[in-house]
C-alpha cells in the first residue's frame, strides 16, 4: 500500500488503473456531459469497491431487484452515485439509456439514489449519515429472519464527521451484526479541504476498532486487495466487519486525482470532458 | 394512556409477527413481559435516536412494522430529518409513540415539553399525526396503526386522563368525531383538551349558548371536510390545543377556513401556548391554567367572539 495516512499532505496511490476500471470511469464522464454536472472526484474514489462488489459478491437480481434472497447494499455515501448508476445499469437493472438522462427531468437518476425510483438502491441517501443505519436495520432483520443474505455499506470519510454514523456503529456492534460489513473510502478529502484539516478522524482504524468492529485495511484502487478483504468477511464471527479502502479523489485522472475543485462540478465544458477522455483512453 | 399504548403493542406483537418495538432508554421494566415472551422483537437501543429511527425504517423496507418509544421531544426535534428521510421519504411503516406529549413534562422543563411536535410534523409530507383524547379511543386507535402504510406519530397525554370519548363514532384514522352538535359555536379539539373543551360547551349551555364540539384526534391528514361543515352552520370557532399556536391545529383549521372563502364571516380564535417557551415548572394543569388551556377560558373565548358586534349581527 502506497498510502500514508497520517500525513497531511494529499495521498498519493500508484495503483494502475486495468481497462475495466478505465471504461467505468468513461461512461461516469459521458454521464457528466449529458447531467452538465455531478460529484465526480467522490465517484472515481469508489469504482474499484463498487465493481469488485457487483462483479464478485453480491448476490442480486436486476430482473426481481427486490428479490428476498439478495444481498443488500446501501450506498450511503449518496452523492459518489455516479459510478453505482453505471454499474446498475451494466448489470441490467435498468437501460444504459437513463445514464444519460442523468439529473434532466424525464429520468430516474439524480444527484442522490433514491429508493423506489432506481431499481436496486436499497435506501436513498445524500444526506450523510444515514445509510449505516438502514444497513443495521436490514442486517437486523436477516439476523431475526434466519436469512443468510448479507449487507454491505459504503461510507465516507467525510461522512463519519456526523454522530449518527457513530450511533449506528455501536448498535451493529453491540447486536454482533457478522453479516454486516462496512466500506470506508477513506479519500482523506472531503468539501472544502482534507480530512485531518476539516475533522481529522485518525486513528480511524483503531476508532472503528474500539468501536467494535473487526477491520482489515486495503487499497482501494486494487482489485486484487479488495476481493482478498471481502473474501475474509466477516473477519469476526462475532462482529461486524469494517474495510478502511485507502483511495484518492478524483482517481484516474491526474488534473482531478485530490483536486477538490472537482468534488462536485457543475458546468463541465467539453473542452474538459476532452480532457477527462485523454487520460482515461483504453489501449 | 401511554400503559394503554404499550399494552396494546405487547398485544399485537403477540398476534402478528412483524411487529417489532424499539425503545431508547426507558425505564427499568418497559414492556418486561415483551422482552420476556419475544425477546427477538424487543430492542432497546440506548440515547441515539437518530439510529434508531434509521434502523426502524431498515426494517419496515423489510417488511416489519415498527414502534417505537421514547419521550416526544426527542423524536420530533432530536432526530428531525431522520424522520424526514427514512419514515416520510421511504413511507416506512413505523410508530412513534411518543411521551409527554404536549405539557406532560411541565416538572423538567422546556427541554421536555412537546410544545410544537404538530408543527414540526405537519409540514412532512406522508406524516400521519394522532392525538387520542383519552385511553379508550388508545385502544380504539392502535390496532388501526397495524395495517396503515407510512409512519405515524402518536401522541400520548400524561396517563390517566378522565375517560371522555365513547365508540358510538368507530375511530377512523383521518376522521374527525363529532362530539356534540350546536349551532352559535364551534369549539376544535385535539388529544386531551378535548375535556376542557365539553367543560366549556357544558358551561355555555348554561349560559344559554349551543356550542358544537368536533374533536381531531388525528391532526394529519386534516378532515377539512368535516370541519367545514360544522364550521358551516356557525359564526364563532374556536380552536383549542396543548400546543404552540403556530402550525399546529389551530393553523391546520385557520388555513382550512380561510381557504373555505365563506360567504358569512366567522369569528374565530386560537387557543394555545402564545409562541413561549413555559417559564414556570409545577404540572401539566398548572401550566395549562397559566395559558388558558381551560374549561372556564375557552368559555370566554367563546363569549367575546359572540359578543362582538360582528357576531351579533350573524347571530339575527
Amino acid at each position: 500500500m502506497s498510502i500514508s495516512p497520517t500525513s497531511s499532505n494529499a495521498p498519493v496511490n500508484t495503483t494502475p488503473l486495468d481497462r475495466r476500471s478505465k471504461e467505468l470511469r468513461r461512461k461516469i464522464v459521458r454521464m457528466i456531459e449529458a447531467g452538465g454536472r455531478g460529484h465526480v472526484g467522490s465517484a472515481f474514489s469508489l469504482v474499484e469497491m463498487l465493481r469488485i462488489l457487483y462483479d464478485e459478491v453480491l448476490r442480486f437480481d436486476p430482473v426481481n431487484p427486490r428479490w428476498p434472497e439478495r444481498d443488500r447494499f446501501v450506498l450511503s455515501k449518496g452523492h459518489g452515485c455516479l459510478a453505482l448508476y453505471v454499474l446498475l445499469a451494466e448489470k441490467g437493472f435498468f437501460p444504459e439509456s437513463e445514464l444519460w438522462k442523468f439529473c434532466k427531468s424525464d429520468g430516474i437518476l439524480g444527484g442522490h439514489p433514491e429508493y423506489g425510483k432506481v431499481p436496486g438502491v436499497e435506501a436513498s441517501t445524500g444526506s450523510l449519515g444515514h445509510g449505516l443505519s438502514f444497513g443495521v436495520g436490514f442486517a437486523l432483520n436477516a439476523r431475526l429472519e434466519r436469512a443468510r443474505h448479507r449487507t454491505f455499506v459504503i461510507c465516507s470519510d467525510g461522512e463519519s464527521n456526523e454522530g449518527s454514523l457513530w450511533e449506528a456503529v455501536l448498535c451493529a456492534a453491540k447486536h454482533k451484526l457478522s453479516n454486516l460489513t462496512v466500506l470506508l473510502d477513506y479519500n482523506k478529502q472531503q468539501s472544502y479541504s482534507t480530512t485531518y484539516e476539516v475533522l481529522d478522524l485518525e486513528p480511524f482504524a483503531d476508532k472503528w476498532r474500539a468501536f467494535g468492529f473487526a477491520v482489515e485495511e486495503a487499497d482501494g484502487h486494487s482489485v486484487p486487495e479488495l476481493r482478498a478483504a471481502l473474501s475474509r468477511t466477516p473477519f469476526d464471527p462475532r462482529k461486524p466487519s469494517a474495510i478502511i479502502c485507502h483511495t484518492i479523489k478524483g482517481k484516474g485522472v491526474s488534473f482531478v486525482e485530490n483536486n477538490l475543485n472537482w468534488h462536485h462540478k457543475n458546468k463541465v465544458t467539453p473542452e474538459e470532458v476532452k480532457a477527462l477522455l485523454a487520460e482515461l483512453e483504453v489501449d | 394512556m401511554r400503559k394503554t399504548s404499550l399494552d396494546m403493542v405487547y398485544e399485537l406483537a403477540r398476534q402478528d409477527k412483524r411487529i417489532i418495538f424499539i425503545g431508547s432508554d426507558l425505564g427499568i421494566g418497559t414492556l418486561k413481559q415483551f422482552k420476556a415472551e419475544m425477546p427477538d422483537r424487543f430492542l432497546m437501543e440506548g440515547v441515539s435516536e437518530a439510529n434508531i429511527v434509521g434502523i426502524a425504517a431498515g426494517l419496515a423496507l423489510e417488511g416489519k412494522i415498527v414502534y417505537i418509544n421514547t419521550i416526544a421531544t426527542f423524536l420530533t426535534r432530536r432526530c428531525f430529518e431522520q424522520v424526514a428521510l427514512d419514515l416520510c421519504l421511504h413511507n416506512a411503516n413505523v410508530r412513534l409513540i411518543a411521551s409527554g406529549g404536549g405539557l406532560v413534562y411541565a416538572p423538567l422543563g422546556p427541554t421536555h415539553e412537546a410544545i410544537d411536535d404538530f408543527a414540526i410534523f405537519r409540514a412532512l409530507p406522508r406524516m400521519t399525526i394522532v392525538a387520542p383524547a383519552d385511553a379508550d379511543e388508545m385502544r380504539r386507535l392502535m390496532p388501526l396503526t397495524v395495517d396503515h402504510t407510512g409512519p405515524i406519530y402518536i401522541r400520548l397525554g400524561k396517563g390517566g386522563d378522565p375517560i371522555v370519548t365513547n365508540d358510538r363514532v368507530p375511530f377512523r384514522i383521518g376522521k374527525a368525531i363529532p362530539m356534540r352538535e350546536g349551532s352559535d359555536a364551534l369549539i376544535v379539539s385535539t388529544g386531551v383538551m378535548l375535556k376542557p373543551a365539553l367543560d366549556a360547551a357544558s358551561s355555555l349551555e348554561q349560559a344559554g349558548i349551543d356550542a358544537a364540539v368536533l374533536h381531531l384526534p388525528t391532526v394529519k391528514p386534516f378532515d377539512s371536510g368535516t370541519l367545514l361543515e360544522f364550521a358551516s352552520r356557525v359564526p364563532v370557532v374556536v380552536s383549542v390545543e396543548e400546543h404552540n399556536v403556530i402550525g399546529g391545529l389551530g393553523s391546520a383549521v385557520a388555513e382550512t377556513m380561510a381557504e373555505a372563502n365563506f360567504d358569512a364571516p366567522k369569528r374565530f380564535r386560537r387557543i394555545g401556548l402564545p409562541d413561549v417557551f413555559p417559564d414556570k415548572y409545577g404540572s401539566q394543569a398548572s401550566l395549562m391554567a397559566r395559558y388558558g388551556l381551560t374549561a372556564d377560558r375557552i368559555a370566554v373565548a367563546v363569549e367575546q367572539l359572540l359578543q362582538t358586534a360582528n357576531a351579533k349581527e350573524l347571530l339575527k
